[in-house]
């Protein structure tokens, strides 16, 4: 008996039957990668807080030994958490500063502000100089942008920032991960010599912002992108500045 | 049903055609301007654009082949749905996989592989050729378009990449460009050109291939 395969029953049964055999080969084949993308994810992120504190291509850290290079400079065991107060939250059991994901509290509308992490890593340097860096998370003109900040041993001088973006323009808003735009942060302050918290300001390109100065010259055409990094900056880094202020004194 | 066997040769003369038409006279990009999209977007750098056309070769050949393989079973109310459908697992396991494996250009390439599911060449090769092709002769057709395709992205992105960049697949062809430690061509003053790093350079040398291809075969100019 032939099938009729214009009817409604046959109809049904085919769009019913593909979806259910591709949903299942999609769904084990997501299952079997996430071993590989989880460590490409846990590895970027390395990478992301390692160049932060240092040029990565020249010390020749890659995919492949990201994390050896990773465990030698950063010692996870020392990162602590802060609150949005900037005091060192009681660690919960578990709970590693590395895998607090900020970017996702950043989007958490419900996430009340209190309820909020903001982890601190500690690193050390080549010369066994103490680095702290600090992830940052904000909003661009598209999409989230992001990036790792490493202050000094004085807990104040910027030493480097790595910052990138998912979707900003091309050409404009996208340079922000380039090294040009994230040398202008280098040497700047954070606090002033009380240990207060001192704004950043991000003007015009070319409009007489000097190194180590607390205006940073933006990106010309990436108004809005570069708006952004000075707001996450901003945001963020006044509650590490607390942190720091309270531990100095 | 289709039981018959096929008795002719696999590559029949008729069965060549399928792979050399779509690489010349009827290129998807440049003779029936399809896919233009992609076009644009991700032939800045050669290495984005061989993944890209990777991507889509293999798309396109799998859907394809089971768009034929299913081409007696699939009721023709839903056969677009139906075939959206397996375009879309396809680029899915596309994703995953250069996610998995290749994350740098994953990150590159971002949402343009899920666009892939939008390129008309796809949809169109399903429709006007799969539902009524045998199998065998739908992989070639697939891998016929797959490659035209690739071929005009490949060379769209060389010329991007090359001027616009100063490198081919990452490596400087032009020397060193960075100020204050110039070689090479950038010494005696060459800058590269930041057009051609923007989305409408790419229109402009997919048009310029067109030209050049319709003024070296007049049958292609169609008449009005």
């Amino acid at each position: 008996m032939a099938i009729n395969k214009e009817s409604n029953q046959f109809t049904f049964g085919f769009a019913i039957g593909l979806v259910v055999i591709l949903g299942v080969i999609l769904a084990v084949l997501s299952e079997g990668l996430k071993p590989y993308k989880d460590k490409n994810v846990r590895i970027k992120k390395q990478l992301d807080i390692l160049s932060a504190m240092m040029d990565v291509e020249k010390e020749g850290i890659t995919r492949a030994n990201a994390e050896v290079e990773f465990k030698k400079y950063v010692k996870l065991e020392d990162a602590v958490i802060l609150d949005y107060t900037g005091k060192v939250k009681k660690s919960e059991e578990g709970v590693s500063a590395f895998d607090i994901d900020i970017k996702k509290e950043f989007r958490d509308k419900t996430l009340a502000e209190k309820d909020k992490n903001y982890p601190l890593f500690v690193a050390t340097d080549k010369s066994k100089n103490t680095r702290y860096i600090i992830p940052v998370v904000g909003k661009g003109l598209w999409g989230p942008i992001w990036g790792y900040i490493c202050l000094d041993k004085d807990m104040n001088t910027v030493l480097g920032v790595s910052f990138d973006h998912k979707t900003e323009t091309p050409g404009l808003g996208a340079e922000i991960n380039k090294p040009f735009f994230m040398d202008r942060w280098k040497s700047s302050k954070i606090s002033d010599e009380q240990g207060n918290f001192m704004k950043y300001e991000v003007v015009k390109d070319n409009s007489g912002a000097t190194k180590g100065d607390s205006k940073i010259d933006g990106i010309t055409g990436g108004t809005i992108t570069s708006k952004g990094v000075e707001e996450m900056v901003n945001r963020t880094l006044k509650i590490y500045a607390t942190y720091f202020k309270n531990k100095k004194s | 049903m289709s039981s018959e066997k096929g008795s002719e040769p696999l590559f029949s003369k008729k069965n060549k055609k399928l792979i050399t038409d779509p690489l010349t006279d009827n290129n998807p990009v440049t003779i029936q301007v399809l896919g233009i999209c992609s076009a644009l977007a991700i032939t800045v750098q050669v290495n984005q654009a061989i993944v890209m056309s990777l991507s889509v070769l293999f798309v396109i050949i799998m859907g394809n082949l089971i768009v034929s393989l299913l081409r007696n079973l699939i009721p023709s109310r839903i056969r677009i749905i139906v075939q959206l459908l397996v375009v879309a697992s396809l680029v899915i396991i596309v994703d995953q996989v250069l996610a998995a494996f290749l994350p740098d250009l994953s990150s590159k390439l971002s949402v343009f592989v899920g666009l892939i599911i939008t390129n008309c060449i796809i949809m169109g090769r399903l429709e006007a050729f799969a539902m009524a092709n045998k199998p065998w002769p739908s992989i070639l057709d697939g891998l016929g378009n797959g490659l035209g395709y690739g071929a005009i992205l490949i060379i769209v992105a060389v010329f991007r990449e090359l001027f616009g960049s100063g490198t081919l697949m990452g490596i400087p062809i032009f020397g060193n460009p960075l100020p204050g430690e110039e070689s090479g061509l950038y010494a005696m003053g060459y800058q590269n050109n930041n057009m051609m790093i923007l989305p409408p350079m790419a229109l402009i040398i997919t048009g310029i291939i067109i030209w050049v291809q319709r003024s070296r075969n007049k049958a292609l100019i169609e008449e009005h």
